[in-house]
């Protein structure tokens, strides 16, 4: 019988993907949640936009491009004194959700910002027309209009954090990545290595499938 | 009236009036500062429908965005119903541009709310009520012949329908301005029509003044009182539209009217036409009628009073403000009769021109 199907593995399997899944869910909302506002803002802030402050756009922008070219498996060494101060710790699981969020959140703003640039912007004049506020302006009508935009973006962060979340093995954080490389590629158990590729497949492809068919129930463009 | 607004004098029926606005966009890197209006006076009386038109660059779409603050002058006045918009704080603006609407050429209309929920839209930013933004919105969608698309999308709709949900929705807050920013150049002409006839009934029932801004003479005939024409970012002329039809002074205004009057020559006509008669040709002569001389039978009068042939090279007839106004060239082979039909045709009331001889 395959080493794979044998119930101590089939558990070090469960037990990684839902790993994983905890570090990219975590990564994932807090990442959304810094990344978000930060998109809309370097979104709006050139010069003659909503909430125009070009200096503050252009610093900020620098910032989110440095984290973005920073290779993540550095990042992830990098920043250990800050994990440590936030998590309490730099091993394990829970600490390394801090590099993947501090990874996710530039990410997560560039793709943002580029849906929310994708608003047509007939539409803020027409909303300024209307005595809307820029805040109002955010609310009624960006984000709204680029709801099927924001959702492949965040499906196309999802998908990259999972990527990520491979390497986090590093500094202990478990997952899916770290038991292939451990078992698989370590003790020379291929069909460990074989198993795990197979549900990063079906992660990826599900989670892939889900942001298309949201993003397809939310745009109103091509109905008919 | 007329006298009064033309004259530039301050008059309270202006619900709009621009006085001496200058616009210039700041240098921007390499390109130097444009001035995009020079010296603007524009009154737009309550209750009327004005018209600009020019080319485009002439500056007409910073013109219109002027009244709502969208743009502001870098120097002049710009008041709307006694209020100086350019005065206004960020905040007290907002609260002004809910009494000026603004309907646009690209629609504008939100692809994810759907006819109701962009009708709606304004009402939410005025913070209306859920309950009242219902009794508001349906009677409006029921005005512009729309009760039957409520919850479509604007992928679902034609051009004419999402232009009238855009007036729909730029009613909403029960504005005392309506600005039309060329809301009917992407239509094809019918859908145009339904479209300046819905604007007339707005104006008429609601007693909603209208600014538009078109690059269509047609747009103008169609719907406007008044009409003014801005060329190189200054107004060249204003006045009521049928006098502007029938006696354009400025070029660009004689080019805009020619274009749908239809009164230049054609082609392989204009070119064999020469300024001295010579044997075996016939003189053009242009005949202009409109005002009281147009109303009567003048063309009969005319060939039994003098015992001439006229033939008919190119005509056009026209209404404008309920009023006919048309142009008619005639060939006259007898040439010494020239001065003869020319001193009749004043007399009858009609303008004369002679063309040349062909």
């Amino acid at each position: 019988m395959p080493e794979v199907f044998s119930p101590q593995i089939l558990k070090l399997l469960v037990d990684s993907f839902v790993q994983t899944l905890y570090m990219v869910g975590i990564a994932g909302v807090i990442g959304t949640l810094i990344g978000l506002p930060l998109g809309v803002f370097l979104a709006t802030s050139q010069r003659g936009e909503l909430f125009a402050a070009p200096a503050v756009n252009a610093v900020l922008g620098l910032i989110v491009n440095a984290a973005r070219s920073t290779p993540f498996i550095i990042l992830v060494v990098a920043i250990i004194p800050l994990t440590r101060l936030i998590a309490g710790t730099s091993i394990g699981t829970s600490a390394a959700i801090v590099p993947l969020t501090i990874a996710a959140a530039p990410f997560i703003a560039r793709v943002i910002e580029a849906a929310i640039r994708g608003v047509d912007q007939g539409l803020i004049e027409a909303a300024r027309s209307m005595g809307a506020s820029p805040l109002q302006i955010v609310q009624k009508v960006l984000l709204p209009e680029a709801l099927p935009a924001i959702t492949l973006a965040l499906t196309l962060t999802v998908v990259s954090l999972i990527g990520y979340s491979a390497m986090v093995g590093a500094v202990g954080g478990g997952g899916l990545g770290d038991l292939g490389i451990r078992f698989g590629y370590q003790r020379f158990m291929p069909d460990v290595m074989l198993a795990v590729v197979l549900v990063l497949i079906v992660l990826v492809q599900g989670v892939q499938s889900l942001g298309d068919s949201l993003a397809r129930r939310f745009d109103k463009r091509s109905r008919h | 009236m007329t006298e009064h607004i033309s004259s530039g004098a301050a008059s309270d029926e202006a619900i709009i009036q621009l006085r001496g606005v200058e616009k210039t966009f700041a240098a921007r890197g390499a390109n130097a500062p444009v001035t995009a209006l020079h010296e603007i006076n524009l009154d737009v009386p309550r209750g009327a429908i004005l018209g600009v038109i020019g080319r485009s660059g002439a500056g007409k779409s910073t013109l219109i965005r002027l009244v709502n603050g969208l743009e502001l002058p870098s120097s002049g006045s710009v008041r709307v119903d006694g209020v100086e918009i350019s005065a206004l704080e960020e905040r007290a603006l907002r609260q002004e541009r809910r009494s000026i609407g603004m309907i646009f050429q690209h629609f504008n209309l939100l692809a994810r709310r759907t006819a109701f929920g962009n009708v709606a839209l304004p009402l939410e930013i005025a913070g209306v009520s859920k309950a009242e933004i219902r009794k508001r919105v349906l009677p409006l969608l029921d005005l512009v012949g729309l009760s039957d698309k409520v919850d479509r999308y604007p992928a679902e709709l034609s051009g004419g329908q999402k232009q009238r949900v855009g007036i729909a929705r730029a009613l909403a807050t029960n504005p005392k301005v309506l600005l039309s920013d060329e809301a009917t150049s992407a239509l094809d002409p019918e859908t145009t029509e339904q479209i300046l006839a819905l604007l007339k009934q707005v104006n008429a029932e609601l007693d909603v003044t209208v600014l538009l801004i078109t690059h269509e003479m047609s747009v103008i005939k169609g719907v406007a009182d008044r009409v003014a024409v801005i060329d190189e970012g200054r107004i060249v002329e204003e006045g009521a539209t049928y006098d502007v039809f029938t006696g354009p002074q400025h070029a660009t205004t004689r080019n805009f009217v020619s274009s749908i009057t239809g009164t230049r020559l054609p082609e392989h006509l204009a070119t064999r036409l020469s300024a001295t008669p010579s044997a075996g040709k016939e003189a053009l002569v242009q005949l202009v009628f409109k005002g009281e001389g147009a109303a009567q039978p003048w063309l009969s009068v005319l060939t039994r009073k003098l015992d001439v042939d006229l033939g008919i090279v190119q005509a056009k007839v026209d209404h404008i403000s309920g009023r006919p106004f048309g142009t008619l060239v005639v060939s006259l082979p007898d040439v010494a009769k020239l001065p003869a039909l020319l001193e009749t045709s004043k007399e009858l009331g009609l303008e004369t021109e002679v063309l040349g001889y062909a």
